[in-house]
């Protein structure tokens, strides 16, 4: 995989023929909230995604991270136009994706696909495995029966399965092996992008990393680009390029990994990182000594904070902060980009 | 219930704890041979994968368990023996002596009844006070566990909290009865990372004010590190490793030990590949003959088909226990953690190579038969 990730711009995405695979720029998306009574009414909005903008090179990892309800899934399924967007645009190899309709969407969609969080309840267990792979290749018309099997074949081969188990069933395989399934239905078509919606959060530890190593090796094999969704910061930093957190519906910090988890700029991606425990007694009680607490709950999405959503649990609020929202862009001398009024380097142990 | 006992007296000790589930497939092993023991004031975590008997060890301590189980061995609190008393009988430990906290907190709340009733009816259980005096307790415990407004709190419903509130909620129910051991089943899982800071730190608070045992049970290796004293590694059921956290972590004598904490994504390795553990899990019907671990065990050597090792202290520079036949090899190898990587990638470089101390003869015996492995798992 590239290594030399540190050496892209910020901003992301450009590949060497200019244009990023993907540019996602000011993506809103909210949902009715319903009143109880006998007559629903919609009594509000949860404003799940608010404004979220960044681009993806073609066979680039961005990471996704913020705490549950921050809006990643919905962010990952706009893209996809699984949800459609109350505004902004989407573009996939420079086509609009939103005012996109029947076929052409339906064409685009082989190139774009999703990997889902829960192994058991994403695959229906009564179906076997060769059912639930042949099912993209039929419906996108792959070709003949025979087309079809030597493809499974080939799937199963390259997601570590054995292809004598076609036949079983997907409640016959562990939760590792499952997952492993839906890589290869999202695989079947060759896409070249993939949103992986939390891919190895139901797994056990000993079984997530081997799935962490398909994924990676499977990028550097099929140049495939990925937005990886995840809260678990340390598997983010182990497969991302660029990461990009969120906090109730907007980024507050995007760029090159390595930056993001030294030098945070963002108060909030500074105790986001500072609240993950490492598996090293030593260090982690040291780092538990300088923790930052958050204090109090991340606010409803339906009555958002003015200014900037975080301030209120940022211990560094000013008065600015509930009249103004601060913008995504370069803050002082980092490459990050920071949405933050007072953003400052402040490296995390 | 904290009457007068000296502090380094166990407060808790499970021996040859054993539990099984008779079912249609045949018996569940689900606990075996488990043993411990806990003192005031002491954090234990409980680390192990999915199905390993986490939580049906704790059940049986707090006499949970359904009526089918079937329990053996001994649960000692203070010194009274809890196997064998009913649920009823149990209702004068539970919560008073022993509490629980469960990862979801609405398996411990009603939706239909206020906080602050729950909380005082929890404390009137154990105490023959007035309602408004329980009442006043169920605030001070809101308050003690960190929720702002407690009086106020007290009168809303589960619902109108939020996942990090109610699991203080939870945790404030947990302590109400001032109880000497709590036991935390993955109380953490469901939170966010900055939630999850903020609970640790509320639990740790109340171990220093009422010198509480814990029992944390996760299967988050950095919750393990920051908060325990001792850690217990479970696999099939049972303990294979126990000692301190610095001890386990550092120099872990138990190859299942080794490949946890080598899958778990550290920044040193970005760049290269984790090293997962092959195959899955046993079933906890048809165990594997010998040590559990032995179909997916690097380190595998014949021994280990012929019997299940004791938990016994391991020498050298430990002194922890394992459930291990072979922790001295595995103390021969300055990178054991390579040792799983090998196994996956396949056989590039000979398993002595990684080895500093060589016993020639175990390791040819062992590439042998880590040849046979590698063929069974790939048939
Ligand atoms: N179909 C829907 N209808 C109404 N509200 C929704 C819908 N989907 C998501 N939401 C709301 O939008 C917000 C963002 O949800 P989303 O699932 O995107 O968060 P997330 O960051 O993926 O969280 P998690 O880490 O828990 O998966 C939440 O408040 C959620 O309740
Ligand atoms: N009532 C029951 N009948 C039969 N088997 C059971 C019963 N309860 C639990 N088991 C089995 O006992 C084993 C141990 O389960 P336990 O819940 O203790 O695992 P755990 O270590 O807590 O796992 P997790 O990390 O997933 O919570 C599992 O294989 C489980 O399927
Ligand atoms: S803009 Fe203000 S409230 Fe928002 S993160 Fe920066 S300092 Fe905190
Ligand atoms: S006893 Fe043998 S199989 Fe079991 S963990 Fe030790 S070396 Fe591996
Ligand atoms: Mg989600
Ligand atoms: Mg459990």
């Amino acid at each position: 995989m590239s290594t030399g990730t540190e050496t892209r711009p910020a901003a992301g995405g450009a590949d060497t023929t200019g244009t990023p695979l993907l540019q996602v720029n000011d993506l809103f998306k909210s949902f009715p909230v319903r009143g109880g009574g006998i007559i629903p009414r919609t009594v509000g909005h949860v404003q799940a995604v608010h404004g979220v903008s960044f681009d993806l090179a073609a066979g680039e990892t961005l990471g996704l991270v913020g705490e549950s309800g921050s809006g990643k899934s919905t962010t990952g399924r706009a893209i996809l136009q699984l949800h459609k967007p109350t505004s902004g645009s989407v573009k996939f190899e420079g086509k609009e994706l939103t005012t996109m309709r029947g076929r052409d969407l339906q064409q685009i969609r082989r190139d774009m696909q999703i990997v889902f969080q829960d192994p058991y309840a994403s695959l229906d267990p009564r179906w076997q495995v060769n059912d639930i792979i042949a099912e993209p290749l039929r419906i996108h018309r792959y070709g003949t029966t025979e087309k079809i099997q030597a493809r499974i074949n080939e799937l199963l081969q390259i997601v570590g399965l054995n292809p004598e188990h076609r036949n079983r069933y997907a409640h016959e395989f562990s939760g590792g092996q499952r997952q492993r399934i839906g890589i290869a239905r999202a695989l079947a078509l060759n896409p070249k992008f993939v949103v992986l919606d939390e891919p190895v959060s139901a797994l056990d530890v000993s079984v997530q990393a081997g799935v962490v190593n398909l994924l990676e090796e499977l990028q550097h094999e099929l140049g495939l680009a990925y937005l990886f969704v995840a809260h678990d910061l340390s598997v983010v930093r182990h497969l991302s390029h660029r990461v990009a957190v969120m906090y109730l519906g907007s980024l507050v910090e995007v760029g090159p990994r390595e930056l993001i988890y030294s030098k945070p700029m963002h108060p909030y991606t500074q105790a986001l990182l500072s609240a993950v425990p490492v598996p090293d007694p030593k260090r982690e009680r040291e780092r538990q000594r300088n923790r930052i607490v958050l204090t109090g709950d991340i606010p409803s999405p339906v009555n958002p904070p003015s200014g900037c959503r975080f301030r209120t649990r940022c211990w560094k609020a000013q008065e600015i902060c509930a009249t103004e929202a601060p913008e995504l862009k370069k803050r002082g001398d980092s490459e990050l980009l920071s949405a933050c009024h007072f953003a400052e380097e402040m490296p995390v142990a | 219930m904290t009457n007068g006992i000296e502090t380094n007296e166990p407060l808790l000790r499970v021996s040859d704890l054993t539990v099984e589930f008779p079912t249609e497939d045949g018996v569940v092993h689900a606990v075996r041979d488990l043993s411990f023991e806990l003192k005031p004031g002491e954090v234990l975590g409980v680390v192990g994968e999915s199905g390993s008997g986490k939580s049906v060890s704790s059940m049986a301590i707090l006499g949970l368990l359904p009526k089918t189980a079937r329990v053996a061995g001994s649960i000692a609190y203070r010194g009274e023996e809890l196997t064998g008393l009913s649920y009823n009988e149990m209702r004068k430990y539970r919560g008073n002596a022993i509490s629980m906290i469960f990862q979801d907190p609405m398996t411990s709340l009603n939706p239909v009844f206020t906080v602050g009733h729950q909380l005082a009816e929890a404390y009137l259980e154990h105490h023959k006070v007035s309602k408004k005096a329980a009442w006043a307790k169920a605030v001070e415990a809101l308050e003690q566990v960190g929720i702002p407004q407690p009086d106020r709190r007290a009168k809303q419903f589960p619902h109108e909290f939020s996942g990090g509130m109610r699991q203080r909620v939870v945790i404030a129910m947990a302590i109400i009865n001032d109880p000497d051991v709590i036991i935390a089943d993955e109380p953490t899982t469901a939170l966010d990372v900055t939630v999850q800071a903020q609970i640790l730190e509320t639990l740790l608070r109340i171990r220093d004010e009422t010198s509480a045992a814990i029992i944390m049970i996760t299967h988050d290796l950095g919750v393990v590190a920051g908060m325990v004293d001792k850690v217990q590694v479970m696999y099939a059921g049972t303990v294979v490793e126990a000692g301190t956290v610095d001890e386990v972590f550092d120099l872990p004598r138990m190859p299942y030990t080794v490949g946890l904490l080598g899958s778990n994504p550290d920044p040193s390795l970005i760049g290269e590949r984790l090293t997962p553990i092959s195959g899955a899990p046993p079933s906890l019907v048809n165990l594997p003959s010998g040590c559990a671990f032995s179909p997916r065990c690097p380190l595998v050597a014949p021994v280990c088909h012929e019997s299940e090792p004791e938990l016994y202290e391991a020498g050298g520079a430990v002194s922890h226990l394992t459930r291990c036949h072979r922790w001295n090899d595995l103390a021969g190898y300055e990178n054991p953690k390579k040792l799983f990587a090998h196994k996956e990638i396949g056989a590039e470089e000979p398993l002595a190579a990684l080895l500093i101390d060589n016993p020639e003869a175990v390791v040819e015996e062992h590439l042998a038969d880590s040849g046979d492995t590698e063929k069974e798992a790939a048939s």
